[in-house]
């Protein structure tokens, strides 16, 4: 591969998208290096797709560079489409056509890779081979869907929310897969609005708002980012018998605390001293708990530190 | 990373140069496979190409047949007029009682009643305002003055003249044609494409190094490959069924065929190119056919319309490819004689193409 170790796979510097009123991507720089997983997290509506499909050749950003493999759109168009392989959100492949037509005619168009029967068992689909694609469940389209994208053999995949939408099981299969193509050290671009899929996935993620981006790290140094190791969740408290919310915040190994219609959410370092102070403090204020529960942190809850908005909340 | 590129197959580092593919393998091959596929998978598109057109020239031939002169019911009261009418062939007489005989008069199931008059006269009650009234009026005296002895001073005879070419199945089965080949053309181009385009398959196809105007051409190669079935299938019938001639040659009807059908998929192109839902491309294409149904000529000459918009029929590509196939069919013209229509079918062809080509959206 031309792209060495040192030279990002995929660089984005000052990229800009508006349609009509709404600013879609505004002022965005990224660097994906080459052979690993890059995450681009965000709620809808953040800019993901419209950034991956500027960087796709799909959509003409108003302004901004997307360098891609060392090439750029304008000049290498036809020989970056025969380098990259692409899962486009909500494609629907024609249904009367099966697997292995399907993947027949999307290797058609690219010069070298796996062949159509070698590309279907790639994404475990043997004894769908010859099913309509109409017949299919939706984890076994979305499984073609990542078949129709790995035809051309691509140094650089995209996959745009390829779990949306399917059942836990069928989520952990795909996941699977791409850590398969993972391993063999080709770069990979995934957009998720699911947090779990991105911290599994990816070694490094970008955290999308409004067109920008907000937090970049591993999952692991932004989840640390947050100082907080557990968040704990409770409900205690009634219109008429308010909790004392301010008085939590005193609490030994407690980093934050939100409230939010009568359930309070915490940022906490030392679980096992927090959660005996919080007791003691709900019953000095005498109020009964009506809900508990603690977890660690996740990429979610460093969504939530840095926008005060669930990722989910539409 | 090169060394840890093991993706099965290829590997990264042998990508200078793509190995030789097969002829089926060839992107046009497979974009051409997957069209005539999709037809064919497609039980409502094989109806309305290829069973809906032999029904409708089924049922409409047999409603227009050339039928033999009927025969006339009459009835008569007496059994001397009852034998000197049996003799005519094309009369069948009823001998009824005087009350049913009314009846059978008032309610039309016989044409006419003969009762004898006074000194061995017949009388004839019918109504003179019905033609089949007045045929067994002339039929029945005819019949009567023989019987009693005419002959007729001059011998004459009958040549019957039922030719194949004349008739209205030989002028309806060209119309069925082109409107076959308009409407398969415009629904097989339109739906797919705008399908296509909703389902967002035409933006995956455009992320993939597929060459765009391969997409194009491998929907004019399986119109191609669809009109030999499609005129085959309804040139076939009308001829082994109905008899209908085709005077001209098969070469130029091919011909004619061929440029119809391009062009009639240009203008499914052209109004393809935007629409984003199946409604929206359907109701174009209904508003762009209906007319067409109407005024060119399917059914009936196109003719009858006023003058003053012969013009403007005569400029509409369904009237052309139907005018050029009437032409060869029945009067057997050859390519020379049908310029006029040929030339507006191209221009059509073009004109659609170039618009469609530069409003095409691919998402």
């Amino acid at each position: 591969m031309s792209v060495g170790s040192s030279k990002p796979a995929l660089r984005v510097s000052g990229l800009r998208k508006a349609y009509q009123d709404v600013v879609a991507v505004n002022g965005l720089d990224l660097e994906v290096r080459a052979g690993e997983c890059f995450g681009l997290l965000g709620p809808n509506g953040a800019g993901k797709t419209t950034t991956v499909e500027i960087c796709e050749g799909l959509t003409a950003p108003d302004s901004g560079d997307v360098e891609l493999l060392g090439m750029h759109w304008n000049s290498d168009a036809e020989r970056l489409r025969q380098r990259l392989g692409i899962q486009l959100q909500d494609t629907q492949l024609s249904e009367k056509l099966t697997v292995f037509e399907t993947l027949r005619l999307f290797r058609s168009f690219f010069d070298q890779g796996p062949g159509a029967a070698e590309a279907i068992s790639l994404v475990q689909l043997e004894e769908k081979k010859n099913s309509r694609v109409g017949n299919l469940s939706g984890g076994q389209k979305q499984r073609l869907a990542l078949a129709c994208a790995l035809v051309g053999d691509p140094d650089f995949l995209f996959l745009d929310e390829p779990t949306t939408g399917l059942d836990p099981q069928a989520r952990r299969q795909l996941w699977e897969l791409i850590e398969k193509f993972k391993s063999y050290g080709r770069t990979i671009l995934l957009t998720t609005h699911y947090m779990d899929e991105a911290e599994r996935l990816c070694e490094r993620v970008a955290i999308m708002d409004n067109g920008k981006q907000i937090a970049l790290g591993s999952p692991h140094e932004l989840i640390a980012s947050i100082c907080a190791e557990h968040l704990v969740a409770f409900s205690a408290g009634s219109n008429s018998k308010k909790l004392d919310v301010s008085a939590l915040r005193g609490i030994q190994g407690v980093r934050d605390v939100r409230s939010e219609n009568g359930s309070v959410e915490m940022q906490v370092t030392e679980l096992h001293l927090a959660v005996p102070a919080l007791l003691a403090e709900l019953s000095r204020q005498n109020i009964p708990l009506t809900e508990l529960s603690t977890h660690s942190a996740t990429l979610e809850d460093v969504f939530v530190s840095l926008t005060g908005r669930h990722l989910r909340d539409e | 990373m090169s060394e840890t590129t093991t993706l099965p197959g290829v590997r990264a580092a042998e990508r200078k140069a793509p190995p030789v593919k097969s002829f089926a393998d060839h992107a046009l091959v497979q974009l051409t496979l997957v069209r005539f596929r999709e037809t064919l998978r497609e039980p409502e598109a094989l109806f309305w190409i290829f069973v809906f057109p032999i029904l409708l020239a089924a049922g409409l031939g047999i409603a227009f047949r050339n039928r033999p002169a009927d025969v006339l019911k009459i009835a008569t009261t007496s059994p001397e007029i009852a034998r000197s009418l049996a003799h005519e062939k094309l009369l069948s007489v009823q001998q009824l009682d005087s009350n049913a005989a009314e009846e059978a008069l008032r309610t039309g199931k016989v044409a006419l009643l003969a009762v004898p008059g006074s000194n061995g006269s017949v009388v004839y009650r019918y109504d003179d305002t019905n033609p089949e009234g007045r045929s067994a009026r002339m039929l029945a005296d005819r019949a009567e003055q023989q019987a009693a002895g005419r002959v007729d001073p001059v011998r004459t005879s009958d040549q019957l003249l039922r030719e194949p070419g004349s008739r209205y199945i030989d002028f309806l089965i060209p119309g069925l044609l082109g409107m076959n080949l308009m409407g398969s053309a415009i629904w097989g181009m339109g739906f797919t494409v705008v399908d296509a385009r909703r389902k967002k398959l035409l933006k995956r196809l455009i992320a993939t190094p597929m060459p765009k105007q391969y997409f194009l051409l491998s929907y004019l190669l399986s119109r191609i490959l669809m009109l030999v079935l499609e005129v085959g299938i309804v040139l076939g019938f009308g001829a082994w069924i109905f008899h209908v001639p085709v005077r001209g040659s098969l070469l130029d009807l091919a011909v004619v065929c061929l440029l119809g059908s391009l062009s009639f998929s240009a203008l499914g192109l052209l109004l393809a190119s935007r629409a984003k839902t199946i409604e929206a491309a359907s109701g174009l294409m209904n508003a762009v056919m209906l007319p067409m149904w109407i005024a060119s000529g399917v059914f009936f000459s196109a003719q009858r319309f006023p003058d003053i918009v012969q013009p403007l029929i005569k400029a509409l590509p369904l009237t052309a490819a139907i005018d050029a196939l009437r032409a060869n069919m029945l009067q057997g013209a050859n390519l020379a004689n049908m310029a006029p229509q040929m030339g507006v079918l191209a221009a059509w062809l073009l004109v659609c193409f170039v618009l469609a080509l530069k409003l095409f959206r691919w998402r």
